[in-house]
């Protein structure tokens, strides 16, 4: 067995206090580009940062960053499964 | 014979991320029918979605991150064998838990105050995809704020077993797990804010 002191990464306060601030500001962001009139662009703006921030909550704040290769192939494949899933209902509903 | 209690700390956490995994394809179908429902009804879901209230929205994605942000911590504590910060960290966890209900429960008895809600006259009167709008807002909000009492009544428990000392510095799956559902909370908001409250 390994020593546990090597499978676990900690991460420091300071490094989780600067994902924090970044998703503020990203959520300020988000406020920001909705709040003006961007067309089309608005609802890919606000998903593509809400994806982001997603992604910084993933990474960081839930450790993948630092986990193992079979969580995140797992974790790549539970995502890829919601794509098709969202994508090929998409491809019923607009192209019905 | 005795044996030292088995512990598998790899599979403990394989097992928290399979079911996180079946959470994200629940709410990834209410996104679905959403986005099925918006491009249907585009007028219907800005109207409603223009009735949220952004602030409160916007205070709760605040509380969320926070909350977030001190789960994440009271892993580092525990991991640095600092019991007493890990049991403050959870404790404001907790705390913007509550806020959050507090929050939701304002803007919800604002919304039925106004005869909003699944199966009011208003709505039922109303055009269909306002009443789907509300129907899915309030299902979606719902179950989110379902998952909030659960993940705080987990860690409430977790903060119990720190304090009597059976999560410890070399001990701490449990607490890390109940963390990690505490972040999928938090991963969905994100989501459910700029859907409901800023892009319609």
């Amino acid at each position: 067995m390994t020593t546990h002191s090597d499978e676990h990464h900690i991460i420091s306060y300071r490094k989780l206090t600067g994902i924090w601030l970044i998703l503020l500001v990203l959520t300020a962001l988000t406020v920001a580009i909705t709040r003006i009139d961007l067309g089309g662009f608005k609802v890919a703006g606000a998903l593509t940062i809400a994806c982001i921030k997603a992604g910084l909550v993933i990474a960081f704040f839930m450790h993948m960053k630092y986990e193992n290769r079979l969580l995140q192939i797992l974790l790549f494949v539970a995502v890829v499964t919601l794509a098709i899933f969202i994508g090929f209902t998409f491809f019923d509903v607009l192209y019905r | 014979m005795t044996h030292a209690p088995h512990k598998d700390y790899s599979g403990a956490k394989l097992g928290m991320w399979l079911f996180l995994f079946t959470e994200l394809l629940l709410f990834g179908g209410l996104f679905v029918l959403y986005a099925v429902y918006l491009a249907r009804y585009p007028q219907e879901f800005a109207s409603g979605g223009h009735q949220l209230n952004v602030v409160l929205g916007c205070i709760n994605t605040l509380i969320l991150l926070t909350s977030s942000l001190c789960a994440a911590m009271a892993v580092t504590a525990i991991q640095q064998d600092n019991r007493q910060l890990t049991l403050r960290l959870l404790g404001g966890t907790i705390l913007c838990a509550a806020g959050f209900m507090v929050i939701k429960y304002v803007e919800w008895s604002a919304k039925i105050h106004h005869g909003i809600y699944p199966g009011s006259a208003r709505l039922v009167e109303g055009p269909p995809g306002e009443s789907i709008f509300f129907s899915l807002y309030y299902m979606s909000t719902g179950i989110h704020g379902l998952h909030v009492l659960i993940g705080a009544t987990l860690l409430a428990w977790i903060a119990w077993k720190v304090r009597n000392g059976s999560i410890t510095r070399t001990d701490f799956v449990i607490l890390e797990n109940g963390a990690l559902y505490w972040h999928l909370v938090d991963l969905i908001w994100i989501f459910i804010f700029p859907l409901y409250y800023l892009m319609l």
